[in-house]
């Protein structure tokens, strides 16, 4: 196991360098420049000239990636172009708030999911799994944007019971700390909301099929042959292992998580990693794209490992075959 | 049986705004870019979604936008099976180091947060309506090559393609005229379901405004400014969410049908 783990930790290496070489490129390689963004356009040449070589800019692109690279190597992404920050304290200090927005929905994703697409499978073609089905379609079609607007319409501004945009309200830190805590909450459900109703819909899809394929199994008849109570041969024998699958669908669900991160957190102007990356590319802040590009790429990397590992710990058959 | 009913459903809808997109020109009461009334007006006969912050007409609008969408969607998704079923081909054909490069490359690709490179590199260039059919084409294409290649690696072992070996066919002719027909259905729904997800894809960037530009009108973007006017025209974010959510729906729908009407041992099967 441990092997197989530093096996897999060494395969992002190449992984890693080939998304920050492709985004460090892209971003380059493209016409026009950072500095036309904010400087005035009768700039003394030789101030931006100054300007341009700080930021290394007057470099070719090549070096400039690998000078970009060996800074990263030693824990330094830059400096952000707008605040001057360190990226990396700048992603630091959004990115918990992405990852309780991730996390919940994580989590309220699998309360929902696993129940919905269990008895959907139990009870297939029944006006149940049918409903289920056609609203998992509709989940799946709807643009996430679209559905953070239409849940804003209605519970904001029409119904006014929470809050549209931001965490915090304004007055919230001197309320002490449990009036905080409330507050970011309530904040909270509707870019939660959001979220978990996107992924919902694809994995109540996948946990029907797996469920499906389970109780197609020889030993669930067996189950049933020797008179196990419908039950127990549904909840323990099949339900088991039909939730294998899932772990792996929840690994490879998190680029699509960290996507509509992106999107939704600027919506519902969440201060999180996503909302700051499309300021970033907006802004043409380089440095704070990279570092962007790059710690998505981590996670979405190390989730991936995370459900393979998983993986292997709830199916014997593999954890088995690999002594 | 409900799959059945729902494709069918799936391909009325897609025919409606099919012909909506060609006839637009006919169907359009009003020009879409002209401001035709006072802003801001609720929905009545004369303006069918009502009208804008501007004074257009949403109807009209809508009409003309099922053009750039569905045009949108389908360019975007032409280029990324081009692309994935090339690369997918050569990989399960030949291989060896020439499928391990393409799969680390594919590899590389989905390990990107893809809406947040195709914002990216919108941002880079200008962003008009070429550019984001190129740039979902170009960064959708994973699925593609993935199933491609596993087809390929299937076929790849049947006898037929070793008897088109042995009589002497070149690479290139055993990869596009023996195996590529025995691989085209799974192509053809992973075609319906990613002009779904291109559809999708062009609303987002269009509504971060990185997408097709104003004044043209793409259901993602008049849903652009309905954000600021929602406490007065609601309507205005309301209908063309409604289009996007009814069309990618339909292609679901399709995608769906045509997968169990094409592969029916599998379903069978099962069910």
């Amino acid at each position: 196991m441990r092997k197989f783990i530093l096996k897999r930790l060494i395969q992002l290496v190449p992984l890693l360098i080939g998304v920050s070489l492709i985004s460090f490129f892209v971003m380059h390689l493209a016409p026009g420049d950072p500095t036309s963004l904010f400087t005035d356009p009768n700039i003394d040449p030789v101030e931006l000239a100054r300007i341009r070589a700080n930021w290394g800019l007057d470099k070719p692109v090549i070096l400039q990636y690998f000078y970009w690279l060996g800074n990263v190597l030693r824990g330094d992404f830059g400096n952000s172009y707008m605040t001057g920050q360190p990226v990396l304290h700048e992603i630091l200090q959004r990115l918990p708030n992405t990852l309780l927005l991730m996390i919940s929905s994580y989590f309220l994703t699998l309360l929902i999911t696993i129940p919905l697409g269990v008895i959907s499978a139990v009870r297939k073609g029944t006006w149940f799994d049918n409903l289920v089905t056609v609203l998992s379609f509709i989940g799946m079609a709807t643009p996430s944007f679209w559905l953070g607007l239409m849940l804003m319409l209605l519970f904001a501004v029409e119904l006014d019971w929470l809050p549209a945009v931001g965490m915090y309200d304004v007055l919230s830190g001197s309320h002490g700390p449990i009036a905080t805590v409330f507050d970011v909450f309530r904040h909270m459900i509707l870019p939660l909301t959001t979220m978990t109703i996107l992924s919902l819909a694809g994995i109540t899809r996948y946990q029907r099929a797996a469920m499906l394929e389970v109780l197609d199994q020889d030993y669930i008849r067996t189950a049933r042959a020797k008179g196990l109570p419908e039950r127990i041969v549904i909840y323990k024998h099949a339900l088991r292992n039909a939730l294998i699958p899932i772990v792996t669908i929840l690994g490879l669900s998190l680029p699509g998580l960290f996507g509509g991160a992106f999107i939704i957190e600027t919506i519902f102007a969440w201060p999180g990693m996503g909302r700051l990356g499309v300021l970033a590319i907006f802004q043409r802040n380089y440095p704070l794209i990279m570092g962007i590009v790059v710690f998505s790429a981590v996670l979405i990397m190390l989730g991936n490992l995370l459900a393979d590992i998983g993986y292997a710990l709830v199916d014997p058959r593999i954890r088995y075959a690999k002594k | 049986m409900l799959k059945n009913r729902l494709a069918k459903f799936g391909l009325a809808v897609l025919l409606l705004f099919f012909l909506t997109a060609v006839f637009a020109p006919v169907i359009a009461p009003y020009d879409p870019d002209e401001i035709v009334a006072s802003d801001t007006l609720a929905p009545s006969l004369s303006h069918l979604f009502g009208t804008d912050d501007l004074g257009r007409d949403i109807f009209s609008r809508a009409v003309y936008g099922a053009r750039i969408s569905l045009t949108v969607g389908f360019v975007a998704v032409t280029i990324s099976v081009l692309i994935g079923t090339l690369l997918g081909a050569l990989a399960g054909y030949f291989s060896g180091w020439t499928d391990g490069v393409i799969m680390r490359f594919v590899d590389v690709m989905l390990a990107f947060p893809s809406i947040f490179l195709i914002l990216a590199i919108q941002a880079m260039l200008t962003p008009n309506i070429y550019n984001v059919m190129i740039v979902i084409g170009l960064t959708s294409w994973m699925g593609v090559a993935r199933l491609v290649r596993g087809e390929y690696l299937k076929i790849r072992e049947l006898q037929y393609v070793e008897a088109a070996r042995a009589i002497g066919c070149s690479h290139f002719r055993l990869i596009f005229r023996h195996m590529l027909p025995n691989a085209q259905a799974p192509i053809i729904v992973a075609a319906t379901l990613g002009m779904a997800g291109a559809i999708l894809t062009e609303s987002a960037l269009s509504f971060l405004g990185m997408g097709v530009q104003p004044p043209m009108p793409s259901w993602g973007n008049m849903l652009m400014d309905a954000q600021a006017y929602m406490r007065d025209a609601p309507w205005m974010a309301v209908i063309p969410g409604l289009l996007i959510l009814l069309a990618v729906l339909s292609l679901y729908f399709v995608g769906e049908g045509l997968r169990e009407a094409l592969d029916p041992r599998k379903y069978h099967a099962r069910s």
